[in-house]
């Protein structure tokens, strides 16, 4: 392995790896070393490092080093396929390998966090404990492995819109297999080499598939159902959680349960907005372009819940009417901040964090912050602040296959929007063709005391020109 | 006979004695620089060498030669019926890819050629092993463009399902085999070599039977080039069916969904490329603790990355198959592991269909090496460097040589008919040794693996011996204009050095095209050439070629001028 520096061919910025170097691009791995560094200097992270001056991502070939392992200055830890040939990579500090943050086969940008190193093994489990709560927003690195589940579309807009119970596709196959006859009773799996890969990349469980293939062996087709299966029953399961907002195992039927805090006060808000007139407008919106767009950035951190707020943010900066609010009935308020709230189902409740001034923040720094948001909320530490400064709502159930809905107008704002699913559609263009295109459906609900229906049509109209013409939300 | 001589004479000013003709000093020079306009690389190896040589040995040759030549003056003056006098100069046991090259320089020469052969012309290589599979590789790797929907789409293409008619594919590779069978066939007829049918025994020193008739047939020199056959390890039941050698597989009668391939050497690499682009999903069984074994590591790692891991192939290390078992009453192949190591049972397989791909057994039975007191070591014909044959006394066995997979030096085709021009070389009066370090060997997957020379891990260990210094260059074909044209960029090449004196020690390729792109390097070596001297060479651009050139730049020599005495490799 170590010969491989040694090779002449290798070109000069090979000295480059791992060394943090300060000209990494703007994202979400600058702020996120400098509040580490601030909080705890003994765990370092390990960059993909730019072996190449025209190399802006890499993908790891192998990591030599496994976790746990003990590391030493300029000893080899992962060999990283540039676009120009594979290079072995060396750490600079002594230390162990904590966490590995981007698996073999991953492709990350040059500059993000693959691997976290911890000075004493001590600290590994730190180390771990703050990989896994970066992987959420870092597994969208791993952009080059197969896609995780047959449901592409959703799955994009879904993606790290907040907590909701997004669970992988595990192990929750309902079909459990008594006998596959191939199994002798269950003692061995057969499976085909392909299902197993398969398996492994969808994370099914084998033990629990029923083999149509000869002889009851599990093939390919055997594997997809039963993780398409899951994945459904994953989406209903939490479907149903976000919409009651208590569907946890051990429910008591027939018994009388009282509202808890949070219950009373949704309970509160949803009566009030009964005295609210409001009315609902739909738009259909074309996200091919902005799925192309997210699928670049998902690399530097960046959300779809970021993407939708930023560019409400800038649609709302045109027509300020939609940012206003009406309390008393008599007058109504232009906002002076645009702040988008975004609803969260969260363990027995909802909640509605803000992304305060979307239309001026960067979309690297919103996407910081919304994560920032969400693990607050899971962690019920939002302030007040945090959760009740909304003057637009943004309410997004695409991650579950809706594809429209209607959302309540929560009190004190003049509109909410709810967003669908983007959808492969066949869509009629106007030179008589048909071709098929990524759409989703959104319908806002406004308070017609101050919002009439032309300045939501407009308003809809500039936000489907931002959204089907992305370039804007990034710069 | 008549044919042979008169080939001679119009490439060559000598009179009807031509046969003796290497008696004089300065023939055999006309006659090799001649050789040398129209064959390069490994012949002039042979006149560098024997150029050099000739000075310290020249002496020695003339006796010898011009006592042999009054003899064979002799034979050709009195052809019919003279006791003394052999039936052929040369008899080939054996018509596969050694022997037809061997024959065909034997004319050249103007040796009188006879080649035996039991079976089919053409052997293992144009029958049942490389020409048919290539004709299945040729498929194979369409199959896999035309299902690669990601690459057509970089390229812009739109191709609806791909599919393919197995009977249609087995035609290809059967009309191929037979197809370049009479080819081989016709160019030795056309030359004058006789074919002599049926299975050739040795009876005695020159004296070799031929078929069932009692006809013996005298030859003065006798090369043995009888191939080698599936080998099929013990426990391993072989119907022809659903457990399988290449020699099945090559037919192509049936895609089983789930084919397990024991052994990952070239035969089960390119079988496996085969059957997935079919459709099959593969399990590989090998018994060392990697897949590839005999690649350099570095190329093996890349290729299991791009060949092994991205398909429908899974594969157990370090086991051995001891029990194989073909279907039957609708029960499914059987494959019993046992660990490499313990020893102890490890896992059973269930399988549609398991191919032995363990390496091929030399096929010496039969061929009466006994009358000539020749013992074989696990089948194969023992030889010196020269091919000479070694009998059980460790002495050297006058006028018989053994060339290609039944010497079992170098497995490969191409070593064979290398081998054979080497002796024919040497039955012709010249001092000839083949440079096996300069024979290329490549792996027809998609894409394709290629090496000459050493392995890194060797270089190292007789640098270490030997006490010299080895550098490691390497270029991607990421790098290169064409690869990244046809969207191929996946891919390395490797060379392996001495920078003191800039010597090639071994160039390994994995991508596009791997192996055609060896033969610079395989040339190199055969010369002798130095990086030095090579990376002045043009490479014609845009081409895959300049990923050699740039490896050859791209290696750091610290002799920079090459030595005005441009030595031969050492051999």
């Amino acid at each position: 392995m170590a010969q491989l520096l040694n090779a002449s061919f290798i070109p000069t910025t090979s000295s480059h790896t791992l060394r943090r170097t300060p000209n990494f691009p703007p994202g979400i791995c600058i702020s996120g070393r400098r509040s580490r560094t601030q909080v705890q200097a003994k765990i370092r992270e390990i960059f993909m490092p730019a072996l190449s001056s025209t190399m802006t991502e890499g993908k790891i070939v192998s990591w030599v080093k496994s976790e746990g392992d003990q590391l030493s200055k300029g000893e080899s830890v992962v060999v990283v396929e540039s676009d120009k040939a594979d290079m072995d990579v060396e750490t600079f500090y002594d230390g162990y390998l904590a966490a590995i943050m981007v698996e073999e086969g991953g492709v990350a940008a040059v500059g993000s966090a693959i691997a976290l190193l911890a000075e004493t093994e001590s600290e590994i489990d730190e180390a771990r404990a703050k990989a896994n709560s970066s992987s959420q927003s870092l597994s969208s690195s791993s952009s080059s492995t197969p896609p995780p589940a047959p449901q592409p579309q959703t799955g994009k807009i879904a993606e790290n819109v907040g907590p909701a119970p997004v669970s992988p596709p595990v192990k929750t196959v309902a079909a459990a297999s008594s006998a596959h006859p191939a199994s002798e009773g269950g003692k061995r799996i057969v499976a085909s080499p392909y299902a197993k890969k398969l398996a492994k990349e969808l994370k099914v469980d084998l033990g629990r598939v029923v083999g149509s293939g000869p002889l009851g062996r599990i093939v390919a087709k055997d594997v997809e159902a039963a993780a398409s299966s899951a994945a459904e029953a994953a989406a209903t399961a939490a479907t149903a959680g976000a919409a009651t907002s208590a569907a946890v195992p051990g429910i008591e039927l027939g018994t009388v349960v009282p509202f808890t805090t949070m219950q009373s006060a949704v309970s509160r808000n949803m009566v009030e907005s009964l005295s609210v007139p409001t009315f609902r407008v739909g738009y259909t919106i074309t996200t091919d372009a902005l799925d192309a767009l997210y699928k670049k950035v998902k690399s530097k951190g960046v959300t779809m819940t970021a993407l939708l707020a930023k560019a409400t943010a800038l649609a709302l900066v045109k027509h300020p009417v939609v940012n206003s609010s009406c309390r008393d009935g008599q007058s109504f308020v232009y906002n002076s901040s645009i702040n988008i709230a975004v609803a969260v189902a969260i363990d027995g409740g909802l909640i509605t964090p803000v992304l305060q001034d979307a239309d001026k923040v960067d979309i690297y720094s919103l996407s910081r912050k919304w994560k920032e948001l969400v693990d607050k909320a899971r962690a019920k530490q939002l302030q007040p602040h945090e959760y009740n400064t909304g003057t637009f709502t943004l309410s997004n159930l695409g991650m579950f296959g809706v594809d429209r809905f209607d959302a309540i107008l929560p009190p004190g704002t003049g509109a909410i929007m709810a967003v669908g699913a983007s959808q492969p559609t066949a869509v009629g263009t106007k030179d008589g063709r048909i071709g098929m295109k990524n759409q989703m459906q959104v319908n806002v609900t406004a308070d017609h005391r101050v919002i009439y229906g032309a300045d939501l049509a407009s308003f809809l109209k500039t936000l489907a020109s931002i959204i089907e013409d992305p370039k804007d939300l990034t710069f | 006979m008549q044919s042979s001589l008169s080939l001679s004479v119009s490439s060559n000013s000598s009179s009807a004695i031509h046969r003796s003709s290497n008696a004089f000093q300065s023939v055999p020079l006309a006659h090799s620089s001649h050789i040398n306009l129209r064959f390069c690389g490994l012949r002039r190896e042979a006149l560098g060498f024997y150029s050099l040589r000739h000075s310290d040995s020249s002496r020695v040759r003339l006796l010898s030669t011009r006592s042999r030549s009054k003899k064979l003056v002799l034979a050709s003056f009195s052809d019919n019926g003279s006791p003394k006098s052999f039936d052929y100069d040369l008899l080939i046991i054996g018509a596969g890819v050694g022997g037809h090259g061997a024959a065909l320089h034997a004319v050249e020469k103007g040796l009188k050629t006879a080649i035996v052969e039991g079976d089919v012309v053409g052997g293992t290589c144009v029958n049942r092993g490389c020409v048919p599979s290539k004709a299945l590789l040729a498929v194979s790797g369409r199959m896999r463009e035309l299902q690669n929907d990601h690459h057509l789409k970089a390229l812009g293409l739109q191709v609806a399902a791909a599919g393919y008619d197995r009977q249609g594919v087995a035609d290809h590779a059967n009309n191929l085999a037979s197809k370049i069978r009479s080819n081989l066939t016709n160019s030795m007829k056309a030359l004058g070599v006789d074919i002599l049918t049926g299975f050739g025994m040795i009876l005695g020193p020159q004296k070799v039977k031929v078929g069932s008739s009692d006809k013996v047939i005298t030859a003065k020199d006798i090369i043995i080039a009888t191939g080698s056959v599936p080998f099929v390890p013990k426990g391993i039941e072989v119907d022809g069916k659903t457990v399988i050698t290449s020699d099945h597989a090559l037919k192509l009668e049936t895609v089983p969904d789930w084919i397990a391939i024991v052994g990952s050497g070239y035969i089960g690499l390119e079988f496996s490329d085969v059957y997935t682009a079919l459709g099959s999903e593969v399990t590989f069984i090998e018994a060392l603790d990697q897949l590839m074994p005999g690649f350099d590591p570095e190329i093996g790692k890349l290729a299991q990355r791009v060949l092994i891991n991205p398909r429908k192939i899974d594969y157990h290390t370090g086991v051995f198959a001891t029990k194989i078992t073909p279907a039957k009453d609708g029960k499914p192949v059987t494959i019993e592991l046992i660990d490499a190591k313990t020893k102890e049972p490890k896992d059973t397989l269930e399988v549609d269909a398991a191919l032995i791909a363990t390496g091929r057994a030399p096929f010496t039975q039969g061929l009466g090496l006994e009358n000539i007191n020749v013992a074989t070591q696990r089948g194969f014909v023992p030889v010196d460097e020269q091919m000479r044959v070694i009998d059980s006394n460790g002495k050297l066995v006058p006028h018989l040589y053994c060339i290609g997979d039944a010497n079992g030096k170098m497995m490969l085709a191409h070593a064979a008919s290398a081998q054979g021009i080497s002796v024919v070389e040497q039955v012709s009066g010249r001092d000839h040794v083949l440079n096996h370090l300069s024979i290329p060997a490549a792996c027809f997957t998609h894409p394709e693996i290629s090496m000459v020379g050493l392995t890194e891990p060797q270089a190292r260990e007789k640098a270490e011996k030997e006490g010299f210094e080895v550098s490691i260059a390497k270029t991607s074909f990421k790098a290169n204009t064409k690869a990244l044209a046809e969207n191929e960029g996946e891919g390395l090449a490797k060379l392996i050095y001495r920078p003191d004196n800039g010597e090639i020690l071994g160039v390994h390729i994995f991508g596009l095209h791997a192996a055609d792109l060896i033969h610079e390097a395989s040339n190199a070596i055969a010369l002798g050439t130095r990086i030095q001297d090579i990376k002045f060479a043009v490479h014609a651009h845009p081409t895959l070629s300049e990923v050699l050139d740039e490896l050859f730049k791209s290696a750091k020599v610290k002799a920079h001028t090459s030595s005005p005495l441009n030595e031969p490799v050492a051999v």
